[in-house]
């Protein structure tokens, strides 16, 4: 039986992982390297690493960082972040990763997915989505907008029509982030998630709220993620993605078990 | 050990290369030098995306090269679309043959209340007297994506279930193929990959 997957991610600025509430007030939280190898051995079903730093400066060091901390690791591991072309996404495939995640740059050119799923195919393209809903909007979570610059800057979409483009254009996954959510533990936006996942045929990874083993209930359930991201969850010893999952298991969760 | 590992420019092979490497192989990669095909000692055809990439096996000679060498009796271990390529064909590329070493085509699982691409860790039910998927036990997981599958039938070295049971593997003397990605499968993966180095390789096509 397919199983839900729970991803760890690892926010990674200047070479280290660092933890924020609402994309501010960065924590350092260790080498990214040995997280990861960490929450595989702790039952990770996939790593996902995003730059949060992406300046042109620093490409050298996030590639040092990919290559470092693929080198270990056997399960699928995505990086995102400062990926602008094509050109970005063969170099951080020739370091080790599996797939990439694009966000403003393919809002800035959607061609850009076309371009990276013609050349490593659309397993290879994941299409990170920043949404908010919209308060003013007759229906906030159908409306939801799109959002970029760390969740700053109005990006002019709808969340459920992009995610629809994203797709027709060739994205193996979508990566929905509710920047309401991020961060604060109360939850994942369920209704966003399900409006998400119900439009389009490829799996959703739910992201930002997580907090409890009942909101990845709630996820895979009510939201109808195919996978969920967590990041706070994991850090400082709070969880670990086995504990995680075994907990999901007795709520009737099909999960990938033993890890 | 010699593993010939071969790019037809159908995505990515850093993780394939990376997994032998760990279990002790020496990779070495041709997109057309016939003679690494021919000194090979283990043949690896990887590969992600479309069915229509293996076109650049036939331009290429590789095709050729490759049916020689099984026909020599050396192992070989098609990944995903490298699975999938030694069947007849694949309803992706209906002009496109494969190397019809398994006489069946590969379809699109059908569409319905479930997505298709198939994409995650999903079980193995493994038929007794595989070599390569050797001390895999009942229900372990490997991680699949892909939206195109070769049906279940006598070669079939385990299956799976998503909508409807697959060839998640096949095997017949010195040919095998997994539709998963060892390479991406954690432990289980490795142990799937370290079977196919290790194999003693008796019986040929």
């Amino acid at each position: 039986m397919i199983t839900k997957r729970i991803i760890a991610c690892l926010d990674v600025h200047g070479g280290r992982v660092v933890k924020g509430v609402q994309f501010v007030d960065l924590i350092d939280a260790g080498d990214p390297a040995t997280q990861a190898a960490r929450h595989a051995r702790e039952g990770a079903d996939e790593i996902v690493l995003l730059d949060i730093t992406a300046t042109h400066e620093g490409r050298q060091t996030l590639l040092d960082t990919v290559r470092r901390t693929a080198r270990e690791l056997f399960v699928p591991f995505t990086v995102g972040g400062g990926i602008r072309s094509a050109d970005d996404a063969a170099q951080a495939f020739e370091a080790g990763a599996d797939k990439v995640s694009v966000n403003s740059a393919a809002l800035a050119d959607p061609t850009l997915i076309d371009a990276i799923g013609r050349n490593f195919g659309s397993q290879a393209v994941v299409v990170a989505i920043d949404a908010r809903r919209d308060a003013s909007a007759a229906d906030p979570v159908r409306e939801a907008q799109v959002f970029v610059q760390g969740g700053r800057k109005l990006a002019g979409r709808r969340v459920v029509e992009w995610a629809r483009e994203a797709e027709m254009r060739g994205a193996g996954e979508i990566l929905l982030t509710s920047m309401d959510s991020d961060g604060m533990r109360t939850g994942f936006d369920c209704e966003l998630t399900s409006a998400v996942s119900e439009s389009v045929n490829i799996p959703v990874i739910a992201s930002g709220g997580a907090g409890t083993v009942g909101h990845f209930v709630d996820v895979f359930g009510r939201g109808k993620a195919d996978a969920a991201l967590a990041a706070s969850i994991f850090h400082f010893g709070v969880s670990s993605a086995r504990s995680l999952k075994e907990e999901l298991a007795k709520a009737g969760v099909s999960v990938r078990l033993p890890c | 050990m010699r593993v010939t590992v071969i790019d037809y420019k159908a995505g990515n092979l850093t993780s394939v290369l990376k997994a032998l490497r760990h279990l002790g192989a020496e990779p070495a990669v041709t997109d057309g030098d016939l003679a690494l095909v021919e000194s090979a000692e283990r043949i690896v055809l990887p590969g992600v995306g479309h069915f229509a990439a293996t076109e650049r096996l036939d331009a290429t000679g590789l095709t050729t090269a490759v049916r020689a060498a099984i026909a020599r009796g050396v192992p070989f271990l098609g990944i995903c679309v490298g699975m999938q390529w030694l069947y007849a064909g694949s309803s992706e590329a209906p002009n496109q043959p494969g190397l019809a070493y398994f006489a069946e085509h590969c379809a699109r699982f059908p569409g319905g209340a479930e997505k298709v691409p198939h994409v995650g860790w999903n079980s193995l039910e493994v038929r007794s007297g595989s070599r390569l998927l050797y001390s895999v036990e009942p229900g372990e997981f490997v991680y699949f994506t892909h939206s195109y599958k070769a049906p279940v039938t006598a070669a079939t070295a385990a299956t799976t279930r998503y909508i409807e049971p697959f060839a998640a593997a096949v095997e017949r003397a010195n040919v095998m193929g997994v539709q998963f990605h060892p390479e991406k499968s954690g432990a289980t993966g490795l142990k799937i990959l370290s079977n196919f180095l290790s194999w003693k390789g008796q019986g040929t096509a």
